[in-house]
């Protein structure tokens, strides 16, 4: 087997575990790297903190376990601000899987700062309906959410009496693993012209780029990139600052893998023409 | 051969380093993390090739995520919509009377849902034709117009309404020379191919572009994987 062909069947066995090292050695040896701050995620940090402290946020998680290393860090970002503004946070989601999570998230910022649930914070749980559930709360949000997670009616939190609907509702922040972000657009931008800034994993991020081009969204954080840089925005270094440290050096690996593969492939490819040319 | 060695050898070294990182670090006490700790390696082991640890953890994964999702969605959606309702707070009646009204409001719906198991029968399995029309019906009619309003007519009017800038006229190139690439009722010749041509490159652009966030997605996975391993379970890093 000659150079070029080994280059371009390189064991993936063998990738796998170069990839598992460059991402070990810069978490265990803290490796520094820089964070830009991408103008996506500037407008989010600029929507969020331009409004008046009082003003109740919506927060959408619509995610599961296996999105939880990109949307953690940047929900745990964005409620840090939100907590830091004195803004009111409902917290609420579109898939069943997502409201444990967020409540573990939710608990533990709310514990960094002088908050009360019921008051400053409050977790509304999980509905099914999607695009349903959307349009209800833009007449009535007891329409749908009646109770907290909690069981306890949502006029027995002080906060909630003067929340209705969306027009009493300063923002919606969604953090999406799916295609619930385009909904989100579709029926509350849509129907009811609501502020919206979103947090996405970074594979759907391509996908929401038109919203935010268009001006339906106001914000975007895509993917780790994304929470890094609104770590770096509310000057709160965290999970996703020391991770993306790795991801350069992954993304530095794969890059120099498919320059390697490509490189094997076009000379094996230049060798099989020479030979032909010779047996002609 | 060399190849199996490389690979024994790589996956010695990578125990040996769980090994140390376990003997110098602060490993968890909880049960919980050593559960999850054991399931995450079971399913990394199948990048070596399939096995029965990979196995058990993928199968475990889908039981409990569909356990979990129904009780959540039973919990939610038919004790709270339906259950409670019906026979608990009775919101139907008000003030000490019957409302037809609210009654059929729970009870119809609660039917077409109950319509949907009859796929599990098999002289009854039309009748689920009577739900899944009512929800593409009403679905189509909900959808369409904020589609139509959120992804074409925003969309064009971000495209038409844009100021005069290098990357607005790009963008206005790409739209036009992909939208000509899926146009198919005249042949792709002459200038009309040149542009669908440069569609392509748009459009291959885009797939990379996408391409590029997956993999930012999916190591981030891994990294989110990786720091949970060395700091939750083995406590090497703080």
């Amino acid at each position: 087997m000659s150079i070029w062909e080994r280059l371009s069947k390189i064991d993936r066995r063998i990738i796998y575990l170069l990839l598992a090292l460059v991402i070990i050695i810069p978490i265990v040896f803290r490796i520094p790297s820089t964070v830009a701050v991408s103008e996506s995620a500037q407008m989010a940090y600029d929507v969020l903190d331009g409004l008046p402290a009082g003003t109740p946020v919506l927060f959408s998680t619509d995610f599961d376990p296996a999105s939880m290393p990109e949307l953690r860090p940047m929900m745990t970002a964005v409620l840090r601000h939100a907590f830091k503004k004195k803004l009111k946070v409902i917290m609420m989601g579109h898939w069943p899987t997502g409201i444990p999570l967020s409540t573990i998230i939710l608990e533990e910022v709310a514990q960094e700062f002088d908050v009360e649930y019921g008051v400053d914070y409050i977790n509304i749980g999980y509905r099914p309906g999607a695009g349903l559930v959307m349009i209800q709360m833009g007449r009535e949000i007891r329409s749908v959410f009646d109770i907290d997670i909690t069981g306890e009616p949502l006029d027995s939190f002080p906060m909630m009496k003067p929340i209705h609907n969306y027009s009493d509702i300063g923002l919606v922040a969604c953090f999406e693993a799916g295609d619930m972000g385009e909904i989100w657009a579709r029926y509350a931008w849509g129907r009811f012209g609501v502020r919206i800034i979103m947090g996405t994993t970074a594979v759907v991020t391509p996908d929401i780029y038109p919203y935010l081009g268009s001006r339906q969204i106001e914000g975007l954080i895509g993917g780790m990139a994304g929470a890094a840089a609104y770590e770096k925005l509310i000057e709160h270094p965290d999970k996703a600052m020391i991770r993306m440290s790795s991801q350069a050096w992954a993304h530095i690996l794969i890059v120099l893998f498919i320059v390697i593969g490509n490189i094997g492939f076009f000379m094996m490819r230049r060798i099989e023409r020479i030979k032909k040319k010779r047996t002609e | 051969m060399k190849e199996r060695k490389g690979l024994i050898i790589g996956s010695v070294i990578m125990i040996a380093i769980f090994v140390l990182m376990f003997i110098k670090g602060e490993p968890s006490k909880s049960i919980m993390v050593w559960i999850a700790a054991i399931l995450t390696l079971s399913i990394y082991s199948f990048l070596y090739k399939d096995n029965v640890f990979y196995k058990f953890a993928e199968h475990l994964f889908v039981g409990v995520s569909v356990g979990y999702s129904v009780s959540v969605v039973w919990q939610n959606a038919f004790i709270r919509r339906v259950f409670d309702p019906l026979f608990i707070t009775r919101t139907y009646i008000v003030n000490d009377k019957f409302s037809l009204y609210l009654f059929l409001g729970i009870v119809i719906p609660t039917l077409l849902g109950l319509l949907m198991l009859s796929i599990f029968t098999k002289k009854q399995a039309w009748l689920i034709r009577i739900p899944i029309a009512f929800v593409v019906g009403s679905y189509a009619g909900m959808g369409i117009a904020p589609s139509f309003q959120a992804n074409i007519f925003e969309q064009t009017r971000s495209t038409l309404y844009v100021t005069l800038s290098i990357s607005a006229s790009i963008m206005i190139v790409g739209v036009i020379s992909t939208l000509v690439y899926f146009f198919f009722s005249k042949e792709h010749k002459g200038l009309l191919g040149k542009t669908a041509n440069l569609g392509i490159w748009f459009i291959m652009i885009a797939f990379g572009a996408s391409f590029g966030y997956t993999v930012m997605a999916r190591i981030s996975l891994l990294i989110g994987r990786m720091q949970f391993l060395l700091h939750d379970w083995l406590g090497v890093i703080k």
